[in-house]
Order: C-alpha cells, then sequence, then structure tokens
C-alpha cells in the first residue's frame, strides 16, 4: 500500500514536470509569432502576410472549436458558420456604433431613422464583448439541447446544424434594415478609441490580442481535453449508450462542449471581422463552415495542435495558391481532403505519431516499434490469417 | 429473510403486437447469484433492456428495492446501483484500462464535477485495486482496442464494479471465450457473487454448471420453470422448449 501510494505520487511530480515543460514550450512559440513573426515578415518585404497570419490564426481558433466538438467528442457540425459570424456581426456593430450617437450609414440609404432596439446594447463595449462569446454560445446550448436529448446523433445531427446554417444565412442576408443584408457591415472605416480601426496601429493590437487569445484557446482545450472530462468526451465518441449505462448524462456534456466550441468560433469571427475589415453573410456559407473541418481534417482530428497546424497551413496554401493560379485552389482543396480522408485519416498529426514515426526510425537505423499487441503478434491463428489476407 | 432487491410483477412487452416479454413474473433476494437461460428469442435480453431503462414496459412494473424503474432514464438507473455487462463486450476502445474504469469509478457523474472534481486518492486505490482483480495491471495503460477479447469482458466486468452497483446484470460474460477464460470468468463472478446481487444470462450450460445455484428458465417471454440446476435440467417441459425435442422413451 504505501510503496503503491509513493508510485501516484512520483507520477504525479513527473506529469506536473513534463506540463510545465510543455507549457514553457507553448509560451515560448507564442511569444515567437507575437514578436519574431512581424519583425521577420517585413525583413523579407512581406508586411501584408502580417495581417494574413493574423487572420489565419482566429480561424485555428475556430478549428480548435470544431476539433473540440469533431475530433474529441464526435460530432460532426457543419453550422459552424453561424457562430462565428455572430461574434463577427457583434463586433462590427459596436464598432459601427462610435462614436456615439450617430446611426450608422447603411440604416440612412434605407430610411431607418432609429436604431432597433436589439442593437441598442451594443453601445457599451463590455456588452458587445460578453455578447461575442455569449451569444453564440446560448444559441449552440439551446440548439444543443433541443437535439441531444432527443438523441439525434451522428449524421442527423449534421444536416441539422447544417440546415440551422442555411436559416441564419438567409435571414442575414435579406435583412437589408436591420443589418444591411448581403453587404455586411464594414469596419476598416470606423473608429475604435478615437482611431481607424483598419489603421496600422489598431491592426497591431488585434495581431497581438489574437496570439494572446489563441493561446488562452489552446490552453482552455488542453484543459478540457486532459482531464476527466476529456476522457469522457472521448467515451461518448467511442460509445455513447454505454456512457449511459455507466451513469452518465450525455446530454449536458454534449450540450457543454458545443455551447464551448461555440463560444471560441464567436471570438475567432469577431477577431476575423476587424483584421478583414468586413462581416457579411458570406462567412455564413455552406462551403466556408465545411472548410473549418477541412482545416481540422488535414491537421489532425483530436489532436489541438493538429488542428491549429492545419488551419494555418492550408490557408496559407489556399491564399498562395489562389496568387499563383486563381482557377486552381478549389481542386486542390478537394484533391486535399480526398488525400486526408484515404490516406491520412489521422491528419498530418495522426501520421507523425504513427507511420510518420516509424519512417523516421528506419531512416536512422532503428528498429520499428512494435505497433500490435504482442501476445496478438505471437498468437499463431492471428498470424496464419494474417497470411491468408496477403495471398 | 433477506429484502427482495429485484421484483418484477405482471411485465409484459410488446413490439407492434409481438410479445417479447408476456406476463412475466421474477424476484430475487439481494446477495442472490441467478442464472437465467432460455432458447433464443425466449426474451432474455429485453428483460435486461427493461431493468435497465432502455425500453418502456408495456404494462407490469418493474421495482429495484421498493421503487419504481418505470419512465426513468439509464443514467438515473445506473445511479440507483443497477449495472449492466453487454453481449459483445463495450468498453472504450480509444481509452485506456485506467481511463476506463476511472469514468466508471467517478462518484459524482455530473457535468459541473467531473469538469472540476479531479479523482480523488481513495478512487486512485479503488481503480489499481480493481486492476488487480481483473489481471489487467500490466496493460493499464494501452489502448483498450489493443486488449484481446477475453481481456476486455474482464475490462466490462471490473467496470460494472467500479460503478459500485447493488445488482450486476450479465449478459452472456463468456460467447467467444475459450475453456481457461471461460472458467476464469466464472471464478471472477463467484467472488463478486460474495458482495453483489447478480443476474448472468448464459448459453453455455458447461459455465451455468460452475456458477449456478439458483436457475430461471425463460421460454416466449415467461418463466417456465424455476430452481436448482438439476431440478431444471430433469423438468421435462424444460427439456422439450430448451432442446427443442422431446427426450427419449418420453411417450
Amino acid at each position: 500500500m504505501i510503496t503503491d501510494y509513493s508510485a501516484v505520487k512520483s507520477s504525479s511530480t513527473m506529469r506536473r514536470r513534463s506540463l510545465l515543460i510543455e507549457g514553457a514550450i507553448v509560451v515560448a512559440i507564442a511569444l515567437l509569432i507575437l514578436f519574431g513573426a512581424p519583425i521577420l515578415l517585413t525583413a523579407i518585404g512581406q508586411e501584408f502576410r502580417i495581417n494574413m497570419l493574423g487572420r489565419f490564426m482566429t480561424l485555428a481558433i475556430a478549428a480548435l472549436g470544431v476539433d473540440l466538438i469533431w475530433g474529441y467528442t464526435g460530432m460532426l457540425s457543419l453550422g459552424h458558420g453561424i457562430f462565428f459570424s455572430l461574434g463577427g456581426y457583434a463586433l462590427a456593430m459596436f464598432l459601427q456604433l462610435q462614436p456615439e450617437g450617430e446611426l450608422p450609414e447603411f440604416f440612412t440609404l434605407y430610411g431607418v431613422t432609429e436604431l432597433p432596439w436589439f442593437w441598442q446594447p451594443f453601445h457599451s463595449l463590455p456588452f458587445t464583448l460578453a455578447a461575442l462569446v455569449c451569444i453564440p454560445a446560448l444559441i449552440a446550448a439551446l440548439l444543443g439541447y433541443l437535439v441531444f436529448r432527443n438523441r439525434i446523433r451522428g449524421v442527423y445531427f449534421s444536416i441539422l446544424t447544417q440546415a440551422s446554417l442555411i436559416v441564419f444565412f438567409n435571414f442575414f442576408n435579406s435583412q437589408q434594415k436591420l443589418i444591411n443584408g448581403t453587404n455586411g457591415l464594414k469596419t476598416d472605416t470606423t473608429k475604435i478609441f478615437g482611431v481607424y480601426a483598419g489603421s496600422d496601429q489598431v491592426q497591431s493590437v488585434f495581431y497581438a490580442l489574437t496570439v494572446i487569445l489563441l493561446l488562452l484557446a489552446y490552453m482552455l482545450c488542453r484543459w478540457l481535453t486532459s482531464g476527466r472530462i476529456g476522457k469522457l468526451l472521448v467515451a461518448i465518441r467511442d460509445d455513447e449508450s454505454r456512457v449511459r449505462f455507466s451513469g452518465y448524462d450525455p446530454t449536458g456534456f454534449k450540450v457543454l462542449v458545443f455551447a464551448v466550441s461555440a463560444g471560441l468560433a464567436g471570438i475567432a469571427g469577431a477577431l476575423y471581422t476587424v483584421q478583414s475589415g468586413i462581416i457579411s453573410p458570406k462567412t455564413m456559407d455552406i462551403a466556408f463552415s465545411i472548410e473549418m473541418v477541412i482545416w481540422v481534417a488535414v491537421g489532425g482530428r483530436a489532436s489541438l495542435v493538429g488542428a491549429i497546424l492545419g488551419a494555418l497551413t492550408v490557408n496559407f496554401a489556399k491564399s498562395i495558391l489562389s496568387e499563383q493560379f486563381p482557377e486552381i485552389w478549389l481542386f486542390f482543396q478537394g484533391a486535399l481532403f480526398l488525400v486526408v480522408v484515404t490516406v491520412l485519416p489521422g491528419g498530418f498529426v495522426g501520421w507523425l505519431r504513427t507511420e510518420g514515426q516509424d519512417l523516421f526510425r528506419s531512416l536512422i537505423g532503428r528498429p520499428r516499434r512494435v505497433m500490435t499487441y504482442p501476445s496478438l503478434a505471437e498468437d499463431p491463428e492471428v498470424e496464419y490469417e494474417r497470411q491468408n489476407l496477403r495471398n | 429473510m433477506s429484502d427482495k432487491i429485484l421484483e418484477i410483477e405482471n411485465l409484459t412487452v410488446s413490439f407492434e403486437g409481438f410479445k417479447a416479454l408476456n406476463q412475466l413474473n421474477f424476484n430475487m433476494d439481494t446477495g442472490e447469484l441467478r442464472v437465467i437461460i432460455g432458447p433464443n428469442g425466449a426474451g432474455k435480453t429485453t428483460f435486461l433492456d427493461v431493468i435497465t431503462g432502455k425500453v418502456q414496459p408495456t404494462t407490469g412494473r418493474a421495482l429495484f428495492k421498493g421503487k419504481n424503474l418505470r419512465s426513468r432514464s439509464e443514467h438515473h438507473i445506473s445511479r440507483l446501483g443497477i449495472g449492466r455487462k453487454f453481449q459483445t463486450p463495450r468498453v472504450y476502445l480509444q481509452l485506456t484500462p485506467r481511463e476506463n474504469l476511472d469514468l466508471s469509478c467517478n462518484r459524482h457523474k455530473n457535468v459541473v464535477a467531473t469538469l472540476l472534481g479531479r479523482p480523488s486518492k481513495a478512487e486512485h486505490r479503488t481503480v489499481a485495486g480493481l486492476l488487480e482483480t481483473i489481471g489487467l495491471t500490466t496493460k493499464a495503460d494501452i489502448p483498450a482496442a489493443l486488449l484481446s477479447h477475453g481481456e476486455k469482458q474482464r475490462l466490462e466486468i471490473g467496470m460494472l464494479v467500479a460503478q459500485s452497483p447493488d445488482l450486476l446484470l450479465v449478459d452472456e460474460p463468456v460467447a467467444g471465450l475459450t475453456d481457461e477464460e471461460t472458467e476464469n470468468v466464472g471464478n471472477l463472478l463467484l467472488t463478486l457473487a460474495e458482495s453483489h446481487s447478480i443476474i448472468v444470462i448464459e448459453h453455455d450450460m458447461e459455465f451455468v454448471r460452475q456458477i449456478a445455484r439458483q436457475v430461471t428458465v425463460l421460454h416466449q417471454g415467461s418463466v417456465l420453470c424455476e430452481g436448482s440446476m438439476d431440478e431444471v435440467q430433469n423438468n421435462p417441459q424444460v427439456i422439450e422448449v430448451y432442446l427443442g425435442q422431446p427426450e427419449e422413451g418420453d411417450g
């Protein structure tokens, strides 16, 4: 008993140490991106890529959310564009309402003389900041509760999220008098604290904010997925009805993870809007929500680093390729998705964890790791089966 | 006299006219190990489905420690103290045996407690002890997907025990196991029977003989007879329905 206890204790101090090392590496990378990347990109004459990197990091925040719900919990949401856009619209409207007291220009075009009541609270910055996280999260929680309570799962959940996306798209696209319809809300000519939002000064502040929030989002997801609840999410993915018979009600957990995921998408949308200068119903396109899933699939499901890397690489590939060959990107994206689904089911990080490691080991002349369970490899029956299958 | 842990009164379950269970009456004492046998389609699995809340009874009722189980959901019934093992081993394949047991062992299964709570020392010790009992200590930290069929069966029984239920429902625990593994599982169940009430559903007569004290035979959704293994085996009615043919010299 005593030895058992000390073993538990020493493994927990070891875990704490490896957690510290991991934390240090993550913070170092964040600092490098925060200070190093702008200097480097300026030095090689590619300043415009700084803004691009900033935008793509906001997309990485959204990808973390998608990974949480799809990669870990196994629910494929095709409607994350809703939450992304809601966050974007919330912050864009706050900016449109600056300076205080003036009605945004587009309202007068449609003959609206008074600000619609639901936009009134968006005069306040604290309210807006809370709203851009909470509104997406609450909508997701409500939608999720209704769906999950009725045990709607799998492909039906995906279809429902996509249907909701279309509903939101049509609403936002058609309501000129409330939200400027298909034109969306521009932010670059608005002022924040008396400075134009499109100015370099504000943009670099938002770049830094994005790095910090991406770091925080990563830490939140890391904490969620490493504890008991993270194991439970994987358990729900593996066998949901078993979870019920073990005494857990999956509904609450799924609602929680859907809401967190939506909140992250909301933050991502708000940061993205300011850095791209506009939010419009385009971000509620069906294609954009599917792209989010592709980032995670390419990077690696159920890997947080994979989600971030996937979002960054796919988007940089997209912008670089479409600069060179404007027509080719969609074909490339389709091919990429096919390759990932057929050859790399675990995404890039999944490949690194398994085959990549073996490749590296064989390159430096060390034996491959034993991937199967030892007794299985020795089992004559299994061996016989394997040989027969090969023929 | 000990209290009844499970009482089932006039239970009928019909699926669009087909009666999977028909006016079934059954009860069981606390601490008993009961084996239920019966030919295919006798309603054995439906019987477990009703007790665990997966299927609602059409008429009649099931009482667990005096509480009516009707319209309680699966997780609620599980928290009352009924654990169920499925026919094919259902463990979480992407998690390790240790994590599998830890999830079942968790005392507070609501969202907030699972989110913020950390496994206590006592729970760590319970999990370590259980790993020992089911013989998976050396394989505690590899994904459960890599375990053999028999190890998965034992792991699932371990997960049941981790829930510390009062009543264990075990559905065909030795299907597809080797003779040696079958005996292991049998001994494990006998050990567990010292501190739990257990219902085992099984086809394997060899195995039933190893563990059975009291046997209930189901046929066409109702109880055909009850008694010790010997009594049941010599009951002409049972022989007729279970073996599907009259014994030699019988008439």
